[in-house]
Formats: C-alpha cells, structure tokens, sequence
C-alpha cells in the first residue's frame, strides 16, 4: 500500500552488474517506500533473478556502477549475511537443499542469530519449537518438515513455503520473493499469498518477481515494473500486469523507461 | 625401504613373541604356524604395490613396536566415559588383551560372547569352521601377523532366531607406548539372528603404537547384523585393520565405519555375498586433518544371482591430510539380477588436502543394475551464499555444510549416545578454526 509520507527503504541508482564478465544488469532504478508492493515482470533472461540475488549479496556477481541505498545506508558494501540481519530478505527462485543439516535446526540458528543481531534474546529448541509451529500454521505446513533435512526431498511447492516461513521468522524489512508462485498449485498459492499478505504491513516492502498475473490476484501490488535486457524499460500500477498477460511483451518499447498508458 | 630391512622387521616382530601352543587345540596351533610361514614368505607393502600406491607404511620400521604387555592398571572408573549406555553388553581389550574386570556381560544364557581362549573347548568344531576361514593371509601380511599371534578375541556367536536388541559394544583401548596390539574378533550369527555389534578403537595416551586388527563376521541364512565401527586411534597411531564378512541366503548386513584418528590408517573390507539375495549397505565417512592419512579399500564380491549392495562413502579432508578410498566390486557370472550402487563423495577443505578415489567395477553378468558415482570438490558457492542470505556468516554457514556432510553418514548411525559422541567430534574438528 502507498502511504503519505512514507520512508525510503530502497533506492537502487543505475546499476550495472556483470557475472564472469558478462554484463547483466544494465542500468537499474527502482525506489522502495515502506508499505509497498512492487511486482517485478519480463521475459526469461531479462535479468531478474540476477536483481534479486545482487540486492541480497552474492559474490558471485561484480557490481560495476551505480549505488544501492537501505534505509539509507550503502547497502553494496555490506557482506549478505549483515544485509540478511539488516533486514534484507530473498525467498530463492530455487532453493537449496542441504542433506545433513534438521530444517529445525537451520531455522532457529538464523533465527537466533538475527535476533542476536537485533538485540534480542534466543529462543531455546523448545521455545523455538513452540515459536516456529505457530508460525507454520500460518502456511498450513506439517510439522514433520521441522524434523527433514533442508528442503531436501521437498516438493516444489514444499520449498517454496519453506521459503515463506523462513520470512516469516526474520520478519525482514525489504523481502524480495523470486517466483514464489512458480510450482505452486492454486489452493497452496493462496495459503502462501495469504501468509505474505499477513506479514506486510506499513513499515516494510516488498518486491514479488513473477511471470503470473494470477498471484497479483491474491498480493496486489502498488507498482508492476517490466524489465528487459538488465533494465527496468516499463512502470505501471497493477491494470499492468493484466494487460502484460493479454498483450505479452513484444508492444513495450526497449529504449525509454515508459510509464504504462503513454505507448499504445 | 629395503626389502632386507622389511623382512628383518617381520622376524623380528616374530620373535618377540613366544607363541604358547595351545595344545588341546590342534587345529588353532595349525592355523597359527600357517599364519607364521605366511608372515615368513611376505614383506611388508610399499608403495610399488598397486594395493598400497598411495599410503607409504615405511616409517613402522623405525621403531620396534613389540608386542603389548597383558598386565593392565586401569580400573573401570578409568573408562567410564567410553561406555556406552545402550550396550548391556560390553567386552574390553587393553592393548588387545582381554579385560574380564572391565568387561560387562549380561546375556551369558541367551547367547556366546566373551573372550574366545573361554570357548575353545566347549565349542571347538563351531569355531575351526570360522575362524580364520574369511579374512585370508595368504597374501596379506597384516592378517598373517594377527593370526599368528591369535590369542584373545571377542567372540559373539548368536544362536539361531535369537534376535539381540541392546547393541554390543567392543572397546579396544590402547594405553601402552611403542608396541603393537593385535585385536581380534569373531561375530557367527545363526539363521534368522539379529545383532548390532560397535567395534570401538580409542587411546587413552598420545604416543605411537599400531593396531593391527582382524574381524571376522558370518552371517547364515536370514541373519542381520549391524556393525558400527569406529576408529577414533590417537593421531600417532598406526591402524591397520581388515575386516571380512561372508554373507549367506538372504542374510543383510549393514555396516558403518567412521574414521577419526591415526596417523595412518588403513582399513579393508572384504564382503561376500556368497548366497541369494544376500543384501549389504556399507556407509563410510572419513573425517581427518593435519597429516593425516586415512586409506579405505573395499571389496563386495556378489558371487550369487539377486545379491543387493548399496555404498556410500564420503571423505572429509583438511590441512595437508590424503584420503584413500578404493571401492571395488566384483559381479560373478552367475550374479544375475545384482543390484549394486556405490557412491564416493568427497571434501576437500584446503588447498594442501587430497584425496584419491577409484572405484573399480569388474562385472561378468549381464543382467545387473549398477550406478556408481564419485565426487572430489569444494562446498558449494550457492549452499554457502543460501546460508548467509539468512544471516549467518561465511565461515558458520562452512562449518555447518561440513558438518551435514558428515552427519549424514552419522545420522543413520542407531544407537543415540554414539551418534551424539560423533556429531560432537565432527563439530570440533568442523568448528575447531
Ligand atoms: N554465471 C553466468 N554466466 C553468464 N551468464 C549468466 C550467468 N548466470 C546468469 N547468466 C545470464 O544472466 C541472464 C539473466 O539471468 P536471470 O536468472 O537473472 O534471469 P531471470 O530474469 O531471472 O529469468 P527467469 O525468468 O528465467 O527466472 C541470463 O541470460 C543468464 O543466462
Ligand atoms: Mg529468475
């Protein structure tokens, strides 16, 4: 929701960013106010996922120009883990599995090491146990998932509200969630659009990447964004997607940044 | 190392020791003397023997190692911490001699266990068809030595349908500086039986000695066996252990041998699905740091059509320490409808680490499954940026992708208080920068 007044959390300033030398994101603007919801949209490729991992900090990716503000500090020389306890959250497009390590286990050690952070206390396997079956209710998950390893053996909709809980624990301020709606069936899109819904509020934002009206049916957001080739090339409010959904992408000029509405 | 000076340490090695015969038993004192003239006729492996190209046992020779003395001072105060609790059962070797006074035995009636001189003339036709008869010597020196100086043994026979629900523990404990110990074990277990034995080796001091250890297990037809087999040696130990398992209808054994200590170590196991649809799981975790050298080599020899076996052994390595792992596995001609899996995954956690992995498949049926797989790498990029994009540090989110490396070969472990013991080693070497 736009609110009057409303802080800044992100303000991303002409980014480029390249991995093994190749140049993908090319130029990126986007500012984040508390309260909102931005959809991020385009094709395969366009670079969204490379946005995404870039905010939360993957070394993988060399940011060669251009300036990333979190409530107003430099966001691009912070390690990911104290951008994750800055209140930076990614939900991956493809979570990873990690055989070995009890789901329970990992939640409470980010937990606990967030809230560490953030100056408040630990919770014990048995609180945490309590804390963290209340939070799974809300994304009608079985309590066995505490007990199996990571996210292995998870179905895809399974990782996805894995992902979902695991922002409901760290109760970030900027969640960006990259195709959390891809793989899920319709009533678990719901459960899990239910679950973010429940978890926003006026003082923190979120950014949706997906390739689906459908989910904006359920997260209605302020802003729908299209990239193309590394850029954001086209803003509108939500009538947008809807109209990406009948017309595709091909229309949507490449060469300005367009507001929707101005190109017919 | 000159042959010369190879040999003139075996003999020597033999002379130390007085070989007390056994008279009563003609048939053990047979099997010693063959033991003693293959111990003669062969030299220590170097590293031009293809089965040891990669562990260099050359040092061994600079010091005498005799024969461990029998007398023991420790009390069972002393070893407390190395009970385990679910073990009702448990037999204590110090320096490979048998410890009645530290040794807990409860299920005398339901079946044999205790220290074999004890069963010798009560059951002396059971035992010459077993002992001796799985793990060879004839071209393995360190079988020869054991059973040339074969005195004491765990000895575990569990009679036929008799199902044993507390594991069983063997603690082989090494106290004594500069000599080797000889440790043996016999595990017979009838149709139909069920049994989990942990074969346990510790150090209760920090200087050298070698372990040369023998274990022997048959299983007959529908018999389980679980063994649990953890070498935690001090890190100037010698560990030289073969283990043979010889598998009849049907019957599943199921093994997991987790490695810590040693300066060197080297571990065979040899099983054979002699039988029908005999089925075995072999899990192996390495876990090792600074210099040392740990070397795995198995072999699952399905001989008998519809046999199962499923490996998996993973290698944790650090500093400048060099894993061994070679997993052979043999399908007979007549092994049709073999179903046979092995997988070897490795870690390498510095630059200086190496490990060297072969499998080696040698089938002659045609009707088989088979898929194996190794791996050699790092931890991976993702699952470490995964872990920090939820606040957790670089070298957290290392330590514990390395420590679930690990602890999923442990997690299958079934006895709690070991597994507990594990998890924490593998946390302290994990965790110990
Ligand atoms: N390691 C790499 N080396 C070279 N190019 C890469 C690398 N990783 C990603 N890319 C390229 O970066 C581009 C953007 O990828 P990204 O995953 O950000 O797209 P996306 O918009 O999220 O796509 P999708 O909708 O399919 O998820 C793609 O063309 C991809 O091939
Ligand atoms: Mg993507």
């Amino acid at each position: 929701m736009i609110y009057e007044n409303s802080t800044t959390i992100l303000s991303v300033q002409g980014l480029h960013a390249s991995i093994n030398g190749t140049e993908i994101l090319k130029g990126m603007d986007l500012t984040v106010k508390s309260g909102e919801i931005h959809a991020i949209m385009g094709l395969n490729g366009s670079g969204k996922s490379t946005f995404a991992k870039v905010l939360a900090g993957h070394s993988a990716y060399e940011v060669t120009a251009g300036s990333v503000q979190f409530e107003g500090k430099n966001l691009l020389e912070l390690p990911p883990e104290e951008r994750a306890r800055a209140g930076v959250f990614l939900a991956f497009q493809y979570p990873i599995e990690i055989p070995g390590v009890a789901n329970t286990q990992f939640l409470r050690l980010a937990y606990n090491t967030v809230q560490t952070q953030r100056g408040r206390e630990e919770l014990d396997p048995l609180e945490f146990d309590d804390f963290v079956r209340e939070k799974m209710k809300l994304l009608d998950m079985k309590p066995d998932f505490l007990d199996r390893s990571v996210n292995e053996g998870f179905s895809g909709g399974e990782k996805k509200r894995n992902e979902i809980l695991q922002m409901a624990l760290l109760e970030p301020k900027l969640s960006i969630l990259d195709e959390t709606d891809s793989g899920l069936d319709i009533d678990a899109l719901k459960i899990v659009a239910n679950g973010v819904n429940q978890l926003t509020n006026k003082n923190n934002a979120t950014i949706l990447v997906t390739h689906y009206q459908r989910l904006l049916d359920y997260i209605v957001p302020d802003y729908v964004h299209v990239m193309q080739a590394g850029r954001i090339v086209m803003t509108g409010g939500k009538e947008l997607a809807l109209e990406l959904e009948t017309r595709g992408y091909d229309w949507i000029s490449t060469n300005k940044h367009s507001i929707a509405g101005e190109v017919a | 190392m000159s042959e010369i000076a190879s040999n003139d340490y075996l003999e020597c090695l033999l002379k130390s020791w007085s070989i007390k015969p056994t008279e009563s038993q003609s048939w053990l004192n047979q099997l010693r003397s063959q033991a003693i003239d293959r111990v003669s006729a062969q030299k220590l492996p170097t590293k031009r023997d293809e089965e040891w190209r990669f562990t260099d046992i050359s040092s061994l020779t600079h010091l005498p190692y005799r024969p461990s003395q029998s007398e023991c001072a420790l009390q069972a105060s002393d070893i407390e911490h190395l009970y385990l609790n679910e073990a009702e059962n448990s037999l204590v070797f110090v320096d490979g001699h048998y410890s009645p006074e530290l040794s807990k035995i409860v299920d005398q009636a339901a079946l044999v266990i205790g220290n074999l001189p004890e069963f010798l003339s009560t059951h002396s036709a059971t035992l010459e068809c077993h002992l001796g008869q799985y793990a060879t010597f004839e071209n393995n020196v360190f079988s020869a030595l054991n059973t040339a100086f074969l005195r004491d043994a765990a000895l575990i026979l569990v009679p036929k349908n008799v199902s044993v629900t507390r594991p069983i523990h063997l603690l082989f404990i090494a106290t004594q500086q500069e000599v080797t110990s000889y440790p043996r074990c016999l595990l017979i277990g009838e149709t139909g039986s069920n049994v989990t034995i942990i074969e346990d080796y510790v150090a209760l001091q920090d200087a050298t000695y070698i372990t040369n250890s023998v274990t022997e297990i048959s299983l007959a037809a529908n018999a389980h066996a679980r063994h649990i087999r953890v070498q935690r040696e001090n890190t100037h130990a010698f560990h030289f252990a073969n283990c043979a398992v010889s598998l009849a209808h049907a019957s599943h054994y199921q093994s997991a041998s987790i490695s810590l200590g040693s300066h060197i170590s080297r571990y065979n196991l040899d099983v054979r699905l002699l039988d029908e649809a005999a089925e075995c799981i072999i899990d192996g975790l390495t876990l090792i740091s600074d210099r040392q050298l740990a070397d795995t080599h198995t072999c699952i020899d399905h001989v008998k059509p519809s046999g199962t076996s499923h490996q998996q052994h993973k290698c944790i390595v650090d500093d400048s320490a060099h894993a061994v792992f070679n997993g052979k596995i043999i399908v007979r001609p007549h092994a049709q409808r073999t179903n046979s899996s092995q997988s070897s995954r490795n870690l390498l956690l510095s630059s200086a680490a190496q490990i060297d992995t072969k499998p080696q498949l040698e089938i002659f049926a045609d009707d088989v499954k088979c898929a194996h797989g190794a791996t050699v790498g790092q931890l991976e990029q993702e699952e470490i940026f995964y872990l920090e994009s939820r606040g957790l540090s670089e070298l957290a989110a290392r330590n514990l992708l390395t420590y679930a490396f690990g602890a999923e070969i442990i997690s299958r472990i079934p006895v709690t208080s070991l597994r507990q013991q594990l998890e924490q080693a593998v946390l302290n070497q994990t965790q110990g920068k």
